[in-house]
């Protein structure tokens, strides 16, 4: 059972005095699959990794490495490898000199890393840049780079820190695909800490939000952004327009609720989280989910005025002010050519159905993501 | 004609750059070219008589020919290096500490504990070594009252008190460097030198030491001629027997009266640092812009 997972937590927590930046933690991560964790920074998300790569032990829970307690093992025994935030390439050596780098203190003879080190240059795209100097190399490259330099010690497990952060974001977007495609190739299991929603969802099997040291919800990147569990979750993934409101009645499959502001909006009901008449609840509707003068689904209807067109290509959309309660939305803009003649101060008629509103209990903690 | 305006143009920008550069210029040959050129000069020569002197090789010669002055020559060279060496294997460590183990106010207490000592004067410091060490001093009567030894203990006079001293002196000017090509090395090299199987040993070698080589090869340098010039250390805690260099210098000066013979010797510790600093520089492939920049 337990060699099925790559990398386990039971019950991990860190403590620093009083302050606990991880909160009792498990998960089991499956071999060879890209799992990822997401939250906002100082979510405990970058102690939970150095735990994990042994630079800093739990207060209290147990890691597992292919079922093998590592608790106490330190970093340079665990067989897992780190590409850092800022890649921490070794600038006083060159390429092949850091691929090298943790083969030699192996003491693995001079051929085979010879060998070693140009098949792991291969694969990572870069076969010639061996005798390169680091400085030589552009920001894409050195990812790669460090990389290659963990990948070429086989580790279990491989604990990626935010390495994009530091790219622009066309390279940015082209490393997502590019790594994803590598974990693909090479099958190691990833773990890929970030506080960007798209890297987490554009590359992982399973992701896990994380918020206060917690796990909010862990699952697939479409589990996460079609059926959030929490409202931290549909808060953070993704795009949401969010309300305030009062639970005031509804059926078994809808929640009918009174909007703070003003209003009413009819909202899926969630079989798990049990809503009394009269809570307080958050609630979440996407901008793409919300139809510009549509006749469709009309379980939520209200009249708008367009106050911006913001134009972004295929993720275009509308800032409209609701008429009525004067709330504020984002509203998505299909670029067919429907609407192309919108623009600002145009009164339009917004619907959306009730099965693609989401309302949660509401809570002081991460509401504001 | 644009041409000879360019090139009055250019002539108006030299000039400027002379004008500004011109205290630093008129500093650097007053006081370091032209003593220099006099010294050799100086050196050059041979007193006939009273206020009569020739061209000669004579102050050279006699260096070479007395085994004294050879050998007082070499065992500065030696010591000096030895010194060198033992304030880099101690201030090292120290400055690794206060570089990457110590954060905020606990780094500013040691670094100024490190200074303190230099805010009294070369001369104090060593005098309160003197009554640390002498036979009548701090140590010597401890042992006595402990019972470890039987009578008084001479501690001065002899090699390891110079030592002692000339490392106690230097240790400064090889943390400053050290404390700040350390702070400049980024922790997560030395965690990713771990996190890839190295132990403390390899990850010092092969990044701390890498990365921190400029700053011990100017720590070095500076260390290593403030202890070939030392006047004071080695001759208050090493006494009549310390054969220093710059004890030969002064007597040559002073005692004997002897300038050029003086003058000579002056400019062989010029050579002879200049050339142990090239040596340690092409040892440790630095270049002398790199460690000074």
């Amino acid at each position: 059972m337990a060699d099925q997972f790559d990398l386990e937590c039971r019950n991990v927590v860190k403590k620093f005095d009083d302050f606990t930046a991880v909160d009792d933690i498990s998960l089991a991560i499956p071999k060879g699959s890209f799992f990822s964790i997401l939250g906002p920074s100082g979510c405990g998300k970058t102690t939970l990794l150095r735990m994990l790569a042994g630079f800093q032990a739990p207060t209290s829970g147990d890691i597992l490495i292919k079922g093998a307690s590592v608790l106490g093992v330190p970093p340079n025994r665990r067989p897992v490898n780190m590409v850092f935030q800022h890649l921490a390439l070794f600038p006083m050596m060159n390429v092949a000199e850091n691929v090298a780098y943790g083969l030699k203190r192996r003491g693995v003879n001079k051929a085979t890393i010879a060998q070693k080190v140009n098949e792991t240059l291969a694969r990572v795209g870069l076969p010639d840049s061996g005798p390169k100097q680091i400085s030589q190399l552009s920001g894409g490259q050195k990812q790669r780079i460090a990389i290659a330099r963990c990948l070429v010690l086989d580790p279990a497990v491989l604990l990626l820190d935010e390495p994009l952060g530091a790219l622009d974001l066309k390279l940015r977007e082209h490393m997502k695909v590019e790594l994803k495609q590598l974990q693909h190739e090479i099958g190691t299991t990833f773990v890929y800490i970030t506080h960007d929603q798209s890297e987490a969802l554009v590359m992982s099997d399973q992701v896990a939000v994380m918020n206060a040291g917690r796990f909010e919800q862990v699952g697939a990147p479409q589990d996460l952004y079609y059926n959030p569990q929490t409202a931290f979750v549909a808060g953070f993934v993704g795009e949401s327009n969010r309300w305030h409101g009062v639970v005031g009645g509804g059926n078994e499959h809808q929640v009918e609720i009174n909007l703070a502001a003003g209003g009413k909006v009819v909202a899926k009901r969630d079989a798990n989280a049990a809503l009394k008449d009269g809570q307080a609840v958050d609630v979440f509707v996407r901008p793409e989910a919300i139809a510009i003068d549509g006749e469709g689904a009309v379980d939520n209807t209200l009249s708008a005025k367009v106050e911006n067109v913001l134009f972004n290509g295929a993720a275009s959309s509308l800032q409209v002010r609701e008429t009525t309660t004067g709330h504020e939305m984002t509203v998505a803009l299909p670029q067919t050519g429907a609407f192309a003649s919108v623009k600002a101060g145009d009164n339009i008629n917004l619907s959306w159905s009730f099965e693609q509103t989401r309302c949660f209990a509401a809570s002081d903690s991460g509401a504001t993501a | 004609m644009s041409n000879g305006t360019s090139v009055k143009g250019g002539g108006t920008f030299c000039f400027g750059l002379l004008l500004l550069a011109f205290p630093l210029l008129l500093w650097l040959f007053l006081l370091v070219v032209l003593p220099h050129i006099d010294l050799f000069l100086v050196s050059m020569r041979e007193r006939i008589s009273y206020g009569k002197y020739e061209f000669s090789l004579i102050n050279y010669i006699e260096f070479f020919s007395e085994p004294l002055y050879w050998n007082t020559y070499v065992r500065t060279a030696v010591m000096s290096i030895f010194a060198t060496f033992l304030t880099l294997v101690i201030g090292f460590p120290v400055s690794y500490y206060i570089a990457k183990f110590m954060r905020g106010k606990g780094k500013n207490v040691l670094f100024l504990m490190c200074l303190i000592p230099f805010w009294v004067s070369e001369l104090v410091r060593t005098f309160g070594w003197m009554i640390l060490l002498r036979e009548s001093g701090v140590v010597s009567n401890f042992l006595q009252w402990s019972g470890i030894a039987d009578g008084p203990v001479e501690m001065l006079y002899n090699d390891a008190t110079i030592m002692v001293g000339l490392v106690y002196t230097s240790m400064l000017f090889m943390i400053v460097p050290l404390v700040s090509v350390l702070d400049s090395l980024d922790d997560s090299l030395i965690e990713a030198g771990y996190d890839l199987g190295g132990n403390g040993f390899t990850v010092t070698r092969d990044i701390v030491i890498p990365h921190a080589m400029p700053g011990i090869a100017s720590g070095c340098i500076v260390v290593f001629m403030l202890t070939l010039g030392n006047y004071l250390t080695p001759n208050l805690l090493g006494g009549k027997d310390s054969l220093w260099f710059t004890e030969q210098i002064y007597t040559q000066f002073i005692t004997r009266f002897n300038w050029e013979s003086g003058s000579a010797f002056g400019f062989l510790l010029l050579v002879l640092s200049s050339l142990i600093v090239w040596v340690g520089l092409k040892l440790s492939k630095q270049t002398l812009s790199e460690t000074v920049g």
